[in-house]
């Protein structure tokens, strides 16, 4: 008997998740907009509540459109299941939230979007959650920055915006080594060009908002997890190892092993945080999954035309694309992300803040808005939007000067999007 | 040997249901359907068999082995059984040898002779990944990666890896083995019940014919839309169907 197959990533980006629906045969995944679901009996009922049964109860917990979309990216990325939540930073806080609590501890890529820095560095402080912050190519510094009650390592697969290529397998031994669990960000780069799981992340997430929905309607994130991570071997879980009152004393990592982590985070993450996914939201998220592997080579190939042209233009001090040989993380891109860094990049303008605003202001084909991964290409100046709550120095550290440009490259033709960054460039230099 | 018990103390008033799980996997295999029963007057023991889950040691080599560890193992005079696959073989042999013990058998994705494709135990024998990717696709029907999980938000298929990634070499390889080699020796008084999944492609519901014949009174209830891992794709049918075969 010859060896089974797997369905390809095509495939499973228009399946996963789904079967069509069994009562009306829909062949599009249904909107369930419903907050709740009928219990066949007051004994069915008690069993669902007490996770004797599998299926929903309410809205907020699980909700079967969402749930396809939760299967879905799981199946893209490789992992056991996944969690559809309000926002890509509602996804990092679940999973901050799920492992850990007062007095414990996070290293950190600083190459993080201004949200997530925000979040570590000024907000979980007040909850009693401290980061220590580290370059992310510098290894020793992550190794170093590790106490006794370090909990988690984070970074994004890209940073944000110098897009610095987290060495997944480097920071994922470092991590295992000290018995904490490797997180990271991989919006960026979907699971179309990096499956960060393969190179032992432990955990990942999406703002869902951005390339796997790619048409910008929606605010989505999604947790997933990769189900590989030993809490009980780790023995410094007690939210998934040791009883929890709050469900009848469960111990999540015995009940359900590798799903110990999704488990708790669903049944106290959602339950007790509530920022849930809607399920309008999972079917337009689903839309655009359904294109992925049609769109990303099509954003990698249009972003390689656009930095072909930028890189020699006389108005341009600098491109930072991992694909420019002149890239710290060069070497590493190529093993890591071999079909492409990616359609997100910044560049430095000649004549820094005002020539900068000039530009963005001559544009006509991109928009100046704050996101990026959408269908249409967008600009943006980081310094004085996505991170003007950076110090300078923090600001450094992130790789931004006033002169730094971002840019996301969509899906129109390459040469008119290159004929609307020339119009403007010529315009900034005058 | 470890044991997940549903958060309960053993009570000798109760009656005792013990679970034992298939190959290269563990208790939490089964755990929607133990919950349930821990919660619904048994007493549960849902094993993880030695260099198995929680459980420390090397791996038996033989289901008689694994059975006669799992009859010492239970504190209680007499007890009833669940097992899937492997843990299928590991019930019949229970109720053949400790007749006196065992008061019946549930018998989920069951195959007897229960023999393992040459490729599939080579791979194991090599711990290729190939073999957790055999485990993986033929131990679900057909429709699993393109399906619903009826648990939300999980992947089966990702689910299964994850466990088999966990299993210290030679682990699943011995159990392939086991399950390929053994022979019932003995004829099955209890009651017994087959929950078999239409689309098993590892042990299809034909392949159970021989064993069924054996066991006069055997019930059995077929699953329509499941394949081997029972548990995961029918969980609820699966309960269903063990609910009446203890209530009665």
């Amino acid at each position: 008997m010859s060896k089974p197959k797997y369905p390809g990533f095509d495939t499973l980006a228009l399946h996963a998740g789904q079967s069509p629906d069994p009562t009306t045969s829909s062949r599009a995944v249904p909107i369930y907009q419903t907050t709740s679901y009928v219990f066949r009996d007051t004994e069915h009922a008690a069993s669902l509540f007490n996770m004797e049964r599998a299926g929903h109860v309410y809205s907020r917990i699980s909700n079967p459109t969402v749930s396809v979309l939760e299967e879905r990216i799981s199946a893209l990325e490789g992992g056991v299941g996944a969690i559809g939540t309000a926002s890509g930073q509602a996804a990092l806080h679940l999973a901050i939230a799920t492992l850990m609590g007062a007095g414990d501890h996070i290293v950190a890529s600083t190459a993080l979007y201004g949200g997530s820095h925000n979040l570590l560095g000024y907000t979980l402080k007040r909850f009693g959650i401290e980061t220590t912050f580290v370059t992310p190519r510098d290894l020793q510094a992550w190794k170093k920055a590790i106490r006794p009650n370090t909990r988690l390592l984070f970074g994004e697969t890209l940073g944000n915006p110098g897009l610095d290529v987290l060495d997944i397998p480097a920071v994922a031994a470092i991590a295992h080594e000290a018995k904490v669990p490797l997180l990271v960000d991989a919006t960026f780069t979907t699971p179309y060009l990096l499956k960060p799981f393969a190179h032992g992340a432990d955990l990942l997430y999406h703002s869902a908002t951005k390339f796997l929905g790619g048409h910008g309607v929606a605010i989505a994130g999604v947790l997933v997890d990769s189900g590989r991570f030993d809490w009980e071997a780790s023995g410094k879980f007690a939210t998934l190892t040791a009883p929890y009152e709050g469900f009848h004393g469960m111990d999540f990592e015995e009940e359900s092993g590798t799903r110990a982590f999704l488990l708790r985070a669903r049944r106290e993450g959602l339950r007790d945080f509530g920022a849930c996914m809607a399920p309008m939201t999972a079917f337009q998220i689903l839309q655009g999954v359904e294109t992925l592997h049609l769109r990303m080579p099509r954003h990698v190939e249009s972003t390689r035309k656009v930095i072909q042209f930028l890189s020699p233009h006389s108005g341009v001090l600098k491109v930072i694309y991992p694909e420019l040989p002149d890239h710290p993380d060069h070497e590493l891109a190529k093993k890591l992300l071999p079909l492409g860094c990616g359609a997100v990049f910044s560049f430095e303008i000649k004549g820094g803040r005002p020539a900068g605003k000039k530009f963005i202001e001559s544009l006509r084909v991109f928009s100046h808005l704050a996101n990026v991964g959408d269908a249409k290409s967008l600009v943006i100046h980081p310094a004085t939007t996505t991170h003007y709550r950076m110090s300078d120095e923090d600001l450094k550290r992130a790789g931004i000067t006033a002169g730094t440009v971002r840019l996301s490259i969509g899906l129109e033709d390459a040469q008119d999007l290159i004929e609307d960054l020339d119009r403007a460039l010529k315009a900034s230099q005058k | 040997m470890f044991a997940y018990t549903a958060g309960h103390a053993f009570d000798k008033a109760k009656p005792t249901m013990v679970f034992v799980h298939g190959a290269g996997l563990d208790h939490s295999w089964f755990g929607l359907q133990s919950r349930y029963f821990g919660y619904h007057g048994w007493n549960v023991l849902a094993f993880d068999l030695p260099g198995h889950g929680r459980s420390g040691g090397s791996p038996i080599s033989s289901v008689g082995g694994m059975a006669e560890e799992v009859c010492k193992a239970v504190p209680a005079e007499k007890f009833s059984i669940v097992g899937h696959s492997m843990g299928a073989l590991i019930a019949l042999e229970c109720a053949a040898s400790a007749p006196s013990r065992v008061d019946r058998i549930a018998l989920i994705g069951v195959a007897y002779p229960m023999k393992v494709g040459e490729a599939f135990l080579d791979a194991a024998k090599r711990d290729s990944y190939d073999a957790f990717d055999m485990e993986t696709i033929w131990g679900h029907a057909a429709q699993v990666p393109l399906g619903g999980n009826p648990s939300p938000g999980m992947w089966m298929y990702g689910d299964t890896q994850a466990r088999l990634e966990r299993l210290a070499p030679g682990v699943l390889y011995n159990d392939l083995k086991a399950c390929n080699d053994y022979v019932l020796e003995g004829e099955i008084a209890c009651p017994a019940l087959f929950i078999l999944g239409k689309r098993d492609v590892m042990t299809p519901p034909r392949s159970a014919k021989s064993i069924q014949e054996r066991i006069p009174g055997a019930k059995t209830v077929l699953i329509d839309l499941s394949g081997h891992s029972l548990m995961a794709e029918a969980p609820d049918a699966t309960l269903d169907a063990l609910i009446e075969f203890f209530r009665t």
